[in-house]
């Protein structure tokens, strides 16, 4: 995959906001063991910025009682964790069986089209990341495609603009 | 106002009959009057646990994920009495196999027969707490089953002393971030533990050493809403669900995906036929076309042919005709679509959502993409079949730590079996052929 076309920020003076602190604790209580809610922590970071900067690593394996060498390697094995900023919205084109036997590959390069990026880069103006996903679990409705969180299906690659419209 | 229930007056499809997609889910007063909770009140005021326990193995249900282990025999594995200490229940919400939407809909639809269930095989196995290992895509699921363990709480059916019984046990929703192997019962208690998706070997089981290093039972969302209607009616009533169609009990959440005309998902005795699936619930092949091949319950089962369409949809039977149930939901393919460019699908998605734990899985499945690019490419090489097929038994059973190799070659192994003349079509012409490999 080649570079995002967004500008990486810097992290250095990355602070956990009281309210992720907050939310992080809340999981945290839900387990024996702090470091289980590692992804959690990870998710609650990228709900508030969108994705996990380097920055935010030590602090929150300080929280979960892990190295941050530990949480690292937790934030890069999941494939929605975002180590890089991703776009407002984040599109997630469903790629699994049922979706290539309906259309999948033609959905797939109608997108590639209508943004002018390959799967894996955001917009330039930031607006949209395209990303495959794993079987949405909406087979009756493919091809299918999830934005943000809403699902939408069967897709018609045609129609891509309207899909798209609302996401501003 | 008219009870859901008053549309399954015989009570043959126990899962769904609660179930109104276009008025959504009950809340729990709505539940409650549709007999909701009564099975819980039941497990607790009246039976020991092991009571619980006997009634599920005598139901003979087995497990609806995939493996289709009998799930009582699975739970006697447990340490019981007071010496047994701390205990877990998971469910197993992480459905990501390709061509399966069941458990979606049982939890966007019946959050509380699910909240029930699970506090049903928590009090059978005496567990300390219960964890729903939900996949992060399925937000709507996340949000409705929150709302539902919310509610049941505020009514005493979840959480210290349970219906006022010495019996605590609360239920946590806990959100994954993406990757297929989650679903893999070891990989996901690694993954609950906060760790990287890694499967970890058996022996020891999870009943005996799970996540924490404590006995654990995973059990499927599709398993576990069984329970409320096995307790409520008992045994030998799951078990003549199947209307002699199958030794097994019960229904099944069946579905039909891919190249069918009306793609959907039904609550069906078990044993029901593929055939009935895609003729009569999917209104037959889209655009009139013909079967050319069908997988019988996710990316990771054989495929098999429009002459297998006839055979009971169970455990065993499917397994004879060399394929497995998996998880039940079958994908079509027309005869116009290639079996190659499906596998090449296939095998790509295996390979990159395997964990790379162990080197067969990690490097050759990346390497059976490369064989069938090419194969589509028509530029394949006179030994590519060769390879594929060495590539089925490299990557077999007994390879790896966990099943995801095997499963991944199932469809490839299946495909090279019954449909090899289109693999021999991507075989470059001799003459543009490469010279002998060093």
């Amino acid at each position: 995959m080649s570079q995002s076309n967004v500008t990486i920020v810097a992290t250095d003076a990355f602070v956990l906001s009281d309210g992720e602190r907050r939310e992080i604790a809340h999981e945290i209580g839900h387990y024996p063991d702090p470091r289980a809610a590692s992804i959690e922590a990870l998710k609650i970071v990228q709900k508030h910025r969108g994705w996990v900067p380097d920055g935010a690593i030590a602090p929150v394996a300080a929280m979960l009682g892990i190295s941050p060498a530990d949480l690292e390697g937790v934030a890069t094995f999941y494939s929605l964790i975002f180590r890089h900023p991703v776009g407002r919205h984040v599109v997630k084109v469903c790629d699994s069986i049922s979706c290539h036997l309906t259309g999948y590959e033609e959905l797939r390069d109608a997108f590639v089209a209508e943004l002018g990026v390959r799967l894996g880069e955001t917009t330039r103006d930031g607006r949209f990341t395209l990303l495959p996903i794993c079987c949405l679990g909406a087979c009756d409705r493919g091809a299918c495609v999830m934005i943000d969180d809403d699902l939408h299906g069967p897709v018609d690659p045609a129609r891509l603009k309207q899909l798209l419209e609302p996401y501003a | 106002m008219s009870l859901r229930s008053a549309a399954d007056p015989t009570y043959v499809r126990p899962l769904t009959r609660l179930i109104d997609r276009a008025a959504g889910p009950l809340d729990l007063a709505g539940y409650e009057a549709e007999g909701g909770y009564l099975s819980l009140r039941k497990v607790v005021g009246e039976m020991a646990p092991m009571d619980v326990q006997n009634v599920v193995k005598a139901s003979n249900l087995r497990g609806r994920g995939g493996a289709g282990f009998p799930t009582g025999v699975k739970w006697n594995l447990v340490p019981m009495g007071p010496d047994a200490g701390a205990k877990y229940l998971v469910c197993n919400a992480d459905e990501m196999e390709p061509g399966t939407f069941k458990d979606r809909l049982l939890m966007e639809q019946a959050p509380h027969q699910l909240v029930e269930a699970v506090m049903i095989a928590g009090y059978a196995i005496q567990a300390t707490a219960g964890y729903i290992f939900l996949r992060g895509e399925y937000v709507v699921a996340e949000k409705r089953l929150r709302e539902a363990i919310e509610a049941a709480r505020a009514k005493g059916y979840v959480g210290a002393n349970v219906l006022g019984s010495p019996w605590s046990f609360d239920i946590h929703v806990h959100t994954g971030a993406g990757r297929y192997i989650c679903g893999e019962e070891t990989a996901l208690m690694n993954s609950l533990e906060g760790r990287r998706a890694t499967p970890r070997a058996k022996p020891p089981f999870p009943q005996i050493a799970g996540v924490w290093g404590r006995p654990t039972i995973i059990n499927n969302v599709e398993t576990l809403s069984s329970l409320p209607h096995i307790i409520a009616n008992g045994a030998d009533w799951f078990k003549g669900l199947s209307g002699g169609r199958s030794p097994d009990g019960g229904t099944k959440m069946y579905g039909c995906s891919g190249r069918a005309a009306k793609p959907g998902c039904w609550e069906l005795p078990i044993g029901t036929t593929a055939r009935e699936l895609l003729e009569v619930h999917a209104g037959g092949m889209k655009d009139g076309r013909k079967l050319k091949a069908w997988l019988p319950g996710g990316g990771s089962t054989d495929f098999l042919l429009p002459e297998h369409l006839d055979l009971a949809m169970d455990y065993e039977t499917i397994q004879k005709a060399g394929s497995r149930l998996g998880t039940g939901m079958i994908t079509v393919v027309a005869d116009n679509q290639s079996i190659v460019s499906a596998v090449r699908n296939l095998e790509e998605f295996f390979a990159r959502e395997s964990c790379g734990w162990c080197t067969p899985c990690r490097d050759g499945l990346p390497w059976s993409v490369k064989i069938l690019r090419s194969l589509e490419a028509g530029r394949g090489r006179a030994d590519d079949l060769d390879m594929l097929s060495n590539l089925t038994r490299w990557l077999g059973p007994g390879k790896t730590f966990c099943l995801h190799a095997p499963g991944a070659m199932e469809p490839l192994q299946s495909a090279l079996k019954y449909f090899r003349a289109e693999f021999e079509a991507g075989l470059a012409q001799p003459a543009a052929a490469p010279v002998a490999a060093s």
